[in-house]
Order: structure tokens, then sequence, then C-alpha cells
């Protein structure tokens, strides 16, 4: 255990020290910002938050950010440490394999996380200030933002690890990182609405629509989002998805964690077995 | 005889088609000084990487400290192994002492002794500073110097010369036998034979995977038999032809011939025969270098 915490130390100091993680709350926090102010506008007339209204323009946002923050975090986990020599030596120490790999997982999940609770509460902090009088119940879909924010992150080193751990080399890393990144976060969606249009409900009924949309860890992420509270479903126009689904919060959680399991413990195998 | 270390019996490495090493039979012993010397591809780094449990041989047995080298009980045994890469990129952003810190705790080693081990390999006043703005060679010393940690009772030590300047070259290998005098069995791989051959107890030349020699400097010069020259200078230039052949005229007063080293002697007494007046005599023995070509010459399909 001791080996791991090393290792994820290691991580977390580097990912400080080379302003990974400075870059990207920065760049969080001034996304955050700028659509909490320019989002603030309409809410004389709903009613809403403000903090509310930056959640919804924010996990839009996010969608698209947070898994390819987190694919540029991963590509490089495994490969690049192979290609620059320092794999072969940190595996002539007494550590195994699996600490290695782990260590190095929960250090960039920890640099992710901190950027992420650092740039958004920063953001969610100023809008709160800005707008005078703090309302503790819009915090609390702005918390889940960050979780959910977290967990997608998680989701996706995870597939970028798998993706490092199986190839020979690091642009092949990157290239198939951009591609899955593509996939799951525009081309699955639109595949998915092309067939809802063309179905006209006939055989994609609810049940195999929710299948579907857990099928991709970025959907899991909108939901969670858009359908955990009332007045987001109801701001968002979810209001029909997020009744009709029959996905509870605690199921979305549930098929987030298998999404960072999964390709976490196929990264770990494939890694025992990799020749360097 | 002293404790077995390492031990390869019939071990090779295939990937896919291409054959990178053996099938090889080695030994190394505890105390032990050894040069693993061959050209880039010749197998050197594999034949490391198969005995740091990194890759497993295809075929035959690679074995550390009695267990197999890719078993669990082996890495166990790992804290007993220093390794020094060929190439290893160190994070720029971390300073030395944190770099070494980082891996003491991995090999359990108290960090209290770093600070000396830094002043061992020369870095102490840039122990502070971040590796990035270190040079090569002061990044090569502090490789180095985390292959130190926990003083290993095996060192495999993969081009360690590579960068260091003449001065630091010389505290390497005084650095190298102080720790084969305590016992620890040292294994450098090498392209430059001739820089090391007065520092190891024993050469191992490999070539497109293959072991083609093996045993001390002596050993290699007699068995391989590179002929030596001997250069023969008279005070006054003489006619062509004056010496018959093997005798050969490379200057009006200067005269070469090879002879095999069991016939030196016996040529030396034939020069005292001549019956010219001579200014010099010189018994050139081959370099390393050239045995070295030599062997490789011999070896190469």
């Amino acid at each position: 255990m001791n080996a791991v915490l090393t290792i994820t130390g290691k991580e977390i100091r580097d990912g400080l020290r080379n302003r990974w993680v400075l870059a990207t709350a920065l760049l969080l926090a001034t996304l955050a910002l700028s659509l909490g102010l320019l989002g603030s506008s309409p809410t004389g007339a709903v009613k809403v938050d403000p903090l509310t209204v930056t959640v919804v323009s924010l996990s839009s946002l996010s969608i698209f950010l947070v898994p390819l923050i987190a694919m540029l975090l991963a590509y490089d986990a495994i490969v690049g440490e192979i290609d620059r020599g320092t794999l072969a030596l940190l595996l002539s120490y007494p550590v195994s394999r699996w600490q290695v790999i782990v260590g190095k997982f929960l250090g960039h999940l920890a640099i992710l996380a901190l950027a992420t609770t650092a740039g958004y509460g920063f953001a969610g902090l100023a809008l709160q200030w800005l707008h005078g009088g703090a309302n503790p119940a819009a915090w609390r879909p702005f918390a889940l933002l960050i979780v959910a924010s977290v967990l997608l992150g998680a989701s996706f080193l995870a597939i970028g690890y798998l993706i490092s751990t199986l190839v020979r080399e690091r642009a092949t890393a990157a290239g198939i990182a951009i591609a899955v990144w593509l996939f799951f976060v525009v081309i699955y969606d639109m595949a998915l609405l092309g067939l809802l249009a063309a179905d006209q409900g006939r055989s994609v009924t609810p049940a195999v629509l929710d299948t579907l949309l857990l099928l991709n860890p970025s959907d899991i992420y909108r939901l969670m989002n858009l359908t955990g509270f009332e007045n987001i479903s109801m701001y968002a126009g979810m209001a029909g998805v997020g009744s009709q689904a029959s996905l509870g919060l605690a199921t979305l959680a549930l098929a987030q964690l298998l999404w960072i399991a999964i390709p976490f413990v196929l990264a770990a195998a494939c890694f025992q077995r990799k020749s360097l | 005889m002293t404790a077995l270390q390492v031990a390869l019996s019939g071990a090779s490495k295939h990937y896919g088609q291409h054959q990178a090493l053996g099938p090889v039979d080695l030994e190394l012993r505890a105390g032990e000084c050894v040069a693993l010397a061959g050209h880039n591809g010749a197998g050197k780094s594999t034949l490391i990487k198969l005995v740091l449990g990194l890759i497993r041989p295809t075929h035959g047995r690679v074995q550390l400290l009695g267990h197999d080298a890719d078993s669990r009980q082996a890495a166990r045994l790992r804290h007993n192994i220093g390794y020094l890469p060929e190439t290893v990129a160190l994070h720029p952003a971390m300073t030395g002492a944190e770099t070494l810190d980082f891996y003491a705790r991995l090999k359990r080693q108290p960090l209290a002794r770093n600070a000396a081990l830094l002043e061992r390999v020369g870095i102490a006043d840039a122990a502070q500073r971040r590796v990035g703005g270190y040079s090569k060679g002061m990044r090569q010393r502090l490789a180095l110097a985390q292959a130190l940690l926990g003083r290993p009772r095996i060192l495999l030590l993969d081009e360690p010369t590579t960068g260091l300047d003449p001065a630091s070259r010389l505290m390497f290998y005084d650095l190298v036998r102080e720790l084969r005098d305590a016992g620890a069995t040292v294994l450098i791989s090498t392209h430059a034979l001739a820089e090391i051959a007065n520092h190891v107890d024993r050469v191992i030349v490999m070539t497109h995977g293959h072991k083609i020699a093996d045993g001390t400097l002596a050993q290699l010069r007699q068995t391989i038999g590179v002929p030596l020259r001997i250069k023969l200078t008279l005070s006054h230039p003489v006619p062509a032809g004056t010496l018959p052949a093997p005798w050969q005229q490379v200057s009006p007063a200067r005269f070469e011939r090879a002879c095999p080293e069991a016939a030196k002697v016996e040529a030396v007494r034939g020069i005292g025969a001549i019956g010219l007046p001579i200014a010099d005599i010189d018994i050139h023995t081959p370099s390393l270098d050239e045995i070295y070509a030599h062997l490789l010459e011999r070896k190469t399909p």
C-alpha cells in the first residue's frame, strides 16, 4: 500500500509542478464564471437561481471538456512511461505492476478532482457573492455537478488507461483516445437521436432507451445533472425525459462506477501481461 | 566459488519472428564485476530486462538470487537490485533530492542516507535544484545514485558512463570497485569495451543476440589470437629487401611484422641475430578495440 501512496503522491506533485492542475482549474473556473455571468440575465423572469442556470450550461460544456482533459492525462500514462524508460526503472524496484497502475490512476484522479473542485468551486462562490445572498438549495445541484464531473472524468481516465496499456506507440494512443472521446461525446448521441427519429418509438421503448443511455458515460453524466433535481430538469426542458426515465440517481451513479471499474480492471489485467 | 547471484541457462527471447536473444548461458557471482560488451542491438538490454524479470524468456531459465527472475519470490528480492537504465527521463520539475527521496521510499530505505549518497556521486550542491536544469552528466549521476540506494547486492548498469566527463568516469569506476569489494555483483553493459576493460574482472561479448566470448582479458587475448605487431627502427636507412619476410619495410629505417602471441619470445630473440644497428624495438599488443573488432568480424554471419 505504501508503494501505491508513494506513486500517487508523485503523480500529484508532478501535476502541481507542471501546472496541469492550475491550468485546468483556471480554464474550468473561467468557463463557469463566464457562463454564470452571461446566463444570469434570464434568471429574473423565470425566478431561477443563477447557480442553477450555471449548472445547466456548465454540464453541457463539461460533457466535452472533462472527458478531453481526462483523456489527455491518461493516454500517456503507461505507454509514455515505457517510452521514456521510467517504467522499466520503476518495475526494477520492489513494486508490483498493480501497485504502479493503481498508484498512477489515483494520482491522476486526484489531479482531476482537485482541478474540477477548485475551478468550479471558485466560480460557484464568486457567482453567489456577485448575486448576493447564498441560496443553500442551489448549492446541492452545483455540488452534484462537481461530483458527477469527477466521476465522468474518472471513467474517461479508466478508458484512457486501457488505451495506454493496449498500444505500443504514444501517437497511436493519442489518436485512439481522441477517436474514443469523439465517439462518446458527439457521435453516439447523434446516432441515438437519428435512431429515435427513424424508429418513431416502435422498437426503441423507454427501457431500451435507458439501456442505450447507460452505455455511454457522458449520457449518464447528462442525466445525473439534468434530472437529479426538479428545479434543474424544469429549466433544462428535460422534465419529460426525467419523469419518464426510471433511472434514479443511485442507478446512474452505479452505472458510472461500473464505467470506471470495468475499463480500469481490464487495463490492469493487460498491464500485468504486457511485455516491456 | 562465491555465491551464484544470476544464472541464465539456455535463455532466449523472441519477439514474433525476431530473435532478440540467445539461447545464452551465463553466470554471475558475488563480488564479480563483469562487462557486457556488444554493439547496439546485440541483445545487451534484452538480457538485462530478462534478469530484472521485466520480460519472460521464450525458452530456457533466468534465475535471480536462486529464483526465477519473473517470479513473485524474485520480485520480493528486488530491493537487492540496483538498476541504471540506458535512457532514463527523470522528472524535470522535481529536484534532485526529491527524485532520490521518491526512489528511496519505493525501496523502503531511510531518507536520511540520501544526502550522503548525493554527496558520493558529486551532486550534493545541486540537490535542491530542479532536474530540468541539470546537465546530462548530472542527470546521469543522479540516476546512478538511485541505483545505489540501499547498497544493492546486484547492480545492473546499462551504458552507465554515457554523458560523463573523464573525472566523473573515474568517480564512477571508484564507486563500482568499492561496491564489488563489498561483495556486490556488478554487470556493466557497454559498447566501448576499451574504456571499461581495466575496471572489470571478466568480459562477455555479444553479437546478434549470442554470447561469443566470456572470460578475463588475458583469456580473451589468448583464445582469439589476434597477432602482436613488432616494430623495429634501425639507426640508419637500409635498402629495400635488407630484411626478409615476414618483415615489411614501412620506411627506409623502419620495419614491422605480425607475430602470434605464442611466438613472441622466439621473434624477439631473432631480432638479435639480424646484425643491424637497432635504434628501437616496440612490441604492440592488440588493443581491446582490435580484439573486439576481430571477434565481431569472426562471428558475424
